[in-house]
């Protein structure tokens, strides 16, 4: 697929720029997620790395000069939610079932 | 662009090692999350962005719901005594210099003498039409006829995956009172 319109020079060494501060920004996320004492600091630090995934590819999207890129930007934005959404339901509940905080499921773990 | 490749496989190797390290499962199941998003933006990187696509939604999205409801039935702790790992690493040092070795014959990178410069015959694309009696699409052509027993293959894998996660995940009324106990005693 061709390129649909190339950044100037000047735009394309400042979309370089951003994209590393957008990767150091997901290193430092990464290092918290390992880090993180408790459940909340993991789960804020993967809600950002899945944020900053789709900086990520937004900027190259841009620097390589495919729009179409955008589009999985967007589904990459959609997993993140759903993903957050799971394991947040997770922790709350410790089930998926249907019937949220099924009677005596969860009290007795 | 190569560096910001370099930058990706090297979060790549440090959320390898993160997996490896940690010892709570639910942490673990959000970095194969993360694992999966960073490898679908290299893939993107490498211009793969339908292979991308796939992983972001198979990886990132179903395999992290079904692995943390594979959670919520089992137990949240890893239970592995930490013996010597020697002959893991020796099994795992050779199976990789095997892969490396492998693909040392393979052509290099973007290379024009590769196969899949040279193969994809443009009589495909001449022929599907007629062939398929009509049907414009090429990519159909080529998945339902083509290769129609390949495709059969994987769809039939892909039912029994299926089916075998639903086996594994249902929860029957009666069952209920059987498998709580079960599960409490495996957590603790």
């Amino acid at each position: 697929m061709t390129p649909d319109l190339l950044p100037s020079e000047l735009t394309a060494g400042v979309l370089m720029a951003t994209s590393f501060a957008v990767l150091l920004t997901m290193t430092l996320a990464l290092i918290r997620a390992a880090l993180g004492p408790t459940v909340f600091d993991r789960v804020l630090a993967l809600n950002m790395f899945g944020t900053k995934t789709v900086l990520l590819i937004s900027v190259v999207s841009f620097v390589t000069g495919r729009s179409d890129f955008l589009d999985l930007a967007l589904l990459y934005s959609l997993m993140n939610f759903i993903g957050m959404v799971a394991l947040l339901r997770f922790t709350q509940y410790n089930d998926f079932g249907g019937s949220v905080a099924a009677p005596g499921e969860s009290e007795t773990r | 662009m190569n560096l910001i490749v370099f930058a990706l496989l090297a979060l790549l190797a440090i959320t390898a090692v993160a997996i490896a390290q940690l010892r709570e499962l639910w942490a673990v199941i959000m970095f194969t999350g993360i694992y999966s998003f960073l490898s679908a933006s290299w893939m993107i990187i490498l211009d793969a962005p339908d292979v991308a696509f796939t992983e972001a939604a198979v990886g990132a999205g179903i395999s992290t719901v079904l692995m943390l409801s594979t959670m919520a039935l089992t137990g949240k702790a890893e239970d592995i005594p930490r013996k010597s790992s020697v002959v893991p690493l020796f099994v795992v040092i050779v199976t990789g210099a095997t892969l490396v070795y492998g693909t040392l014959d393979m052509p290099h990178f973007g290379s024009p003498d590769a196969p899949v410069q040279v193969y994809p015959d443009p009589s495909f694309v001449e022929r599907s039409e007629a062939d398929m009696h009509g049907l414009p699409n090429v990519v159909t052509a080529l998945l339902a006829s083509y290769r129609g027993y390949d495709t059969l293959g994987e769809t039939t894998v892909v039912l029994t995956a299926g089916i075998a996660v639903l086996l594994i995940l249902r929860k029957n009324e009666d069952e209920q009172d059987d498998t709580a106990p079960l599960a409490r005693n495996k957590s603790s």
